[in-house]
Order: C-alpha cells, then sequence, then structure tokens
C-alpha cells in the first residue's frame, strides 16, 4: 500500500447553521488520481479548502505527511501541498510564464530568485500544459481555456506531493483535457496524491478512484469499478445519467450516458 | 517595449522637464541661468525637485494600491488615504494654532515638519482602515471606489469643521483643498526625499507579494504568503508614500491613479519593475503638470492639483467607460 500522504478525520465545516462539510474522512495515498465529484452545492469546493488548509474546521483535523496541517510553517506546507482554485478569481496584468513562476515561490521565499531547478520546473509545467506560445502575453488578455493551462501550469510547477485541484478541466477542449489528465495520472505514478473537483463525469470515471459527495456527506469513496460506488454516483445525481461499461482494447472504461 | 527602454525614456523626460522647470518664471521662459542662480536655487530648483520627488511618492501609493488591493481603480486620494492624511495636516495645524504656536506650511522646522509627516502618516492608514471597514474587505472593486469616496467626503468635511473651529489653520489649510507645488523649499526636498529613500525600497521588496496576489487572496496563501502581516506592511507603506506627499502638495489627484495605468498600457512586467517605472512617471506627470501650471497662466500661476484634477479625473471617466463596455 502506498503511503498516506494527506489524512483528513471527522471534519465538518458550518456555514449560515448548515453543515457544508460533514464529517468526513477520507486519506490521500500517493500514487492515485482521486476524482471528487457531486452534485451543486455538495461542498467539493469546501471539503478541497479544508483539506488545503485555507479553511479552519469547525470539528475534525488534517494532517499532511503524519503532522497536523496546523503545525506546518506555511512555506514549508506550500511547498508539499499545492492548491488551485476556481478560475474566477486570478485576474491581472503579469505576463503568462510569470504566474507561472509564482508556482516556485514557496522554495524561493519572497526576497530569493529563481534558480537552475527552478526554471526546469517552470518550462516542463509549461510545456505540459501547451502554454509556452502565449508565454509573454498578459494574463488578463488571454482565453479562459489559455488561462486555465497557465494557472495549471503554475499549480504543477511548485512540484507538491499533494495537488488539490479544483475542477481543473474547467474551459479545456479536448485535446487539452486530455493533456491534463495524462499529467496527472504521470504525477500520481510518480508518487504524488493528486484530487481533483470534476464535472465532467466521463473524465472523472478515468480516475482511480472517486469521492461522491451530497449535501456535505461523503456518500462513497472507491474505484470506478465498484458496482456500489456507481449506484451511489447515479443516485446523488437524481438518475440524470447512466454509466455505461465499455470493453475497450486498453481495457475496461466506464461512460457516462445523460438520461434525457 | 522593454522595461528597461521605458525607463530610459521617462529619465529623459524628467530631465528635459527638469531643464524647463528651472527655466519657468513669473516672467516667461529664461534659460540663461547663470544670471538667476539666485532665484533659480532658492526657489525654483527646490520646487523642481521637490515636485518630482512627490510625483514619485504618488506614483509608487498608485501603483501599491492597485496591487495590494486588485483594483485598477485605487488610487490615495480616491482610497481615503490622501483625505485623511489632509485631515492629520489640518488637526496638527490647528493645534498648532491653539498653542499659538503658527506653523507655516513653507518655513516649517525640521521638527515640525516631521510632526506633519508623522499626523499624515497616521490619517493616511486612518483613512484607508475606514474605507477597507466601509467596504467590507477588498473583494469588490467598485464598492471599495464608493467606500473610499464616502471616506473622503466624510474627512474633508471634518478638516472643513476644524477650521471653522480653529481658522489659524486656514491659510495653510487651502493648499490642501487645491494641491500645489509652490511651497516647496529645500526641507521639504529633504524630507519627501528620505520618504521616497524608505518607501520605495521597502516596496520594491514586497513586490512579489503583489504578484501572488494576481492569483487571488486564497492562492496567494496557499503560496505560504503570510497575508494579513504582508498586507498590513504594504498598507503601511502607502500611508508613508502618500502622508509625505500630502503633508507637502497637499491632495494633488489623480497622479497616483494614471502613472501606473500609463506604464501598464506600454510594458508588461512584474510588480517589482511596475513600481519603480510607476514611481517614475508619477515623477514625470507632477512636474509636466508643474511645469505647465506655472506657464500657461503666467505670471499668474494655476494650482497644480487643479490641473492634475481635470486631466486625471477625465482619465478615470475614459477607464470607467471602457469598464463598463467589458
Amino acid at each position: 500500500m502506498s503511503p498516506v500522504l494527506l489524512a483528513a478525520q471527522d471534519l465538518s465545516l458550518v456555514l449560515g447553521g448548515r453543515a457544508v462539510v460533514d464529517q468526513v474522512s477520507l486519506q490521500l495515498q500517493g500514487g492515485q488520481t482521486v476524482a471528487i465529484v457531486g452534485p451543486n452545492g455538495a461542498g467539493k469546493s469546501s471539503l478541497l479548502r479544508l483539506l488545503a488548509g485555507l479553511r479552519e474546521p469547525d470539528a475534525g483535523q488534517v494532517q499532511l505527511l503524519g503532522r497536523a496541517l496546523g503545525e506546518w510553517p506555511a512555506r514549508d506546507r506550500a511547498q508539499q501541498l499545492c492548491w488551485l482554485s476556481q478560475q474566477g478569481e486570478a485576474d491581472g496584468d503579469i505576463a503568462a510564464q510569470d504566474v507561472v513562476r509564482l508556482g516556485r515561490l514557496p522554495r524561493q521565499g519572497l526576497f530569493g530568485s529563481l534558480d537552475a531547478e527552478d526554471s526546469a520546473a517552470v518550462q516542463q509545467a509549461m510545456a505540459e500544459t501547451e502554454c509556452k506560445a502565449f508565454a509573454t502575453r498578459r494574463l488578463r488578455d488571454l482565453s479562459g481555456g489559455e488561462r486555465q493551462r497557465v494557472l495549471l501550469a503554475r499549480a504543477l510547477a511548485v512540484g507538491a506531493s499533494v495537488l488539490l485541484l479544483d475542477e481543473p478541466v474547467t474551459h479545456l477542449d479536448a485535446p487539452h483535457q486530455r493533456a491534463l489528465m495524462r499529467s496527472l495520472a504521470a504525477r500520481a505514478r510518480s508518487g504524488h496524491a493528486v484530487a481533483a473537483v470534476m464535472h465532467e463525469l466521463t473524465l472523472a470515471l478515468t480516475a482511480d478512484r472517486l469521492l461522491v459527495m451530497d449535501q456535505g456527506r461523503l456518500v462513497a469513496d472507491g474505484p470506478p469499478a465498484d458496482a456500489a460506488l456507481r449506484a451511489a454516483l447515479v443516485q446523488v445525481f437524481d438518475g440524470a445519467f447512466s454509466i455505461e461499461r465499455l470493453d475497450t482494447a486498453a481495457g475496461v472504461r466506464w461512460v457516462s450516458l445523460p438520461q434525457l | 517595449m522593454t522595461a528597461t527602454r521605458l525607463a530610459w525614456l521617462l529619465l529623459a523626460v524628467a530631465v528635459g522637464l527638469a531643464a524647463l522647470g528651472l527655466a519657468a518664471g513669473s516672467e516667461g521662459w529664461s534659460f540663461a541661468w547663470h544670471d538667476e542662480m539666485n532665484l533659480i536655487t532658492a526657489i525654483r530648483a527646490p520646487r523642481t525637485l521637490g515636485a518630482l520627488l512627490a510625483g514619485a511618492l504618488l506614483g509608487l501609493a498608485g501603483a501599491l494600491s492597485q496591487g495590494l488591493f486588485r483594483n485598477p481603480l485605487a488610487d490615495p486620494y480616491l482610497m481615503g488615504s490622501a483625505a485623511g492624511a489632509s485631515l492629520g495636516v489640518v488637526l496638527v495645524l490647528a493645534a498648532g494654532g491653539l498653542l499659538g504656536q503658527e506653523i507655516g506650511l513653507a518655513a516649517a522646522s525640521s521638527l515640525q515638519r516631521v510632526g506633519l509627516v508623522g499626523a499624515a502618516f497616521l490619517g493616511a492608514l486612518a483613512g484607508m482602515t475606514l474605507t477597507l471597514a466601509l467596504a467590507g474587505g477588498a473583494g469588490r472593486p467598485m464598492t471599495l471606489l464608493l467606500g473610499g469616496v464616502v471616506v473622503g467626503v466624510l474627512l474633508t468635511a471634518l478638516s472643513d469643521l476644524l477650521i471653522l473651529a480653529s481658522p489659524e489653520a486656514l491659510r495653510g489649510r487651502q493648499i490642501f483643498l487645491l494641491g500645489t507645488t509652490s511651497f516647496f523649499g529645500w526641507p521639504a526636498v529633504a524630507a519627501l526625499a528620505a520618504a521616497l529613500a524608505v518607501s520605495l525600497p521597502l516596496a520594491v521588496a514586497l513586490a512579489r507579494v503583489l504578484d501572488a496576489l494576481v492569483l487571488g487572496e486564497s492562492s496567494a496563501t496557499s503560496l505560504g504568503l503570510r497575508l494579513s502581516r504582508l498586507r498590513l506592511a504594504l498598507v503601511a507603506v502607502v500611508a508613508l508614500a502618500t502622508g509625505a506627499a500630502v503633508a507637502h502638495a497637499g491632495l494633488v489627484a489623480f497622479v497616483g491613479l494614471v502613472a501606473p495605468h500609463l506604464v501598464r498600457r506600454v510594458v508588461v512586467v512584474r510588480h517589482g519593475a511596475l513600481l519603480a517605472l510607476s514611481t517614475l512617471a508619477g515623477a514625470v506627470l507632477l512636474l509636466a503638470a508643474d511645469v505647465a501650471a506655472r506657464s500657461v497662466m503666467a505670471p499668474r500661476e494655476l494650482p497644480v492639483g487643479l490641473l492634475t484634477a481635470v486631466l486625471g479625473g477625465s482619465y478615470l471617466l475614459l477607464l470607467l467607460r471602457q469598464r463598463s463596455r467589458l
């Protein structure tokens, strides 16, 4: 069994009298891609923020590499754990490549400068998300998809052991979705833990493991091959789709089929 | 254009304007400098240098505010910090009047000058804090702007009240209504230079925080930055730059808004370079306005703040129009 990199115990978050996250326990192992799925308002993004230490839970705790999140010095933690927000927030006039370089800030510190290792990580991340072509353009002037690729490169450039990504495939076209899924799978294979909130279910079903959320609770946790998990998934989405088995040359695939 | 080339260009314009500044007198232009050496060293040189330095501080304060509040419309004049600084100065002047110690802005002693800048600094801090509290943080650009305007009106009214109560402060007060470069002497130049020497390096050292804020506050935090602490330090630098400029030049509007915009229009740079270039651009803008204010109606002089308010205000209108179309 791969080592547990991030572990959450009985996490709860109450907002406006409602349990947005309700007693969630989970573990993220290295070597795994995990898709977090569930209907709107199920608490996926809030859970991700709790796991990233950006919000204090009302109950429960999170451990990163066996040590409580709160005990980590901010910079050390940022080197081990990377969080990517939904796109809306980022905006500004700095160049795309400077945005990606921010991924190395936890290693450099505020007053350091990029060394050869940093530059290599930045170049590698930009190559993976194919954003070198617009490296010198302003973030503000990029299209939604280009912007998302820059922000993804920023997240990949950190080189953290745990990646928590909120809707990373938003705005991406099919080739770039594929490229991203491959990048994430490759990171997982090299020992990182990758968890991403996903709305595109057929893509989510390619993950090693799915976490199904509904009304703040974690209602199912397992691989897509698990029939009980698939049943739970269809149920929380009110039967809006079915999940079909597809036998391909590369093995078994699970696809979602809208029920109109 | 590259950042280096823009820096050289701004420097060249600054030198050219400085030459004009030394030549602009109440009787028209005069480049026979050796004949007017006394006039130049006593009046025109400190005034020219003072305009450069005050403009530099305003440009810096504007670029810092825009990055810090993630708001392209932020400006000391619009954020309540300039009004707060001006209230601080009026308070000191009124207190001086009460104690029977009238403080002239042109001829303040160095101790009095430290008091004026200190009061302006505290006033600027208070103004910004009020604005942020009123707007519920820096999250919504237009709300922040509105908060700043409300705080500006409120603090200016307080200043007016003080002046009614203490007419001694009135003489000094007039310049704060309009903004002027005409009181600059060598002591003012020294104080402004000191403020710039402290605030510019501090600002540039913290520039990467502003880069990270481009991603949003949560993302900046997730990069390991201790935002609450860093934000406080940056607010203090804005207050120092604004306070020093306002204590000497009064309410000069919009230099802080326009300078960073012009820079961003020409180059794509990180905040380190943006802060340095906006400082230069602010210097050039205020000196250009000063030279124009001295010469368009010579021998009479326009208050420079009037000129920047009209030009800068029109620029703000243009920006708002562009934004609403987006």
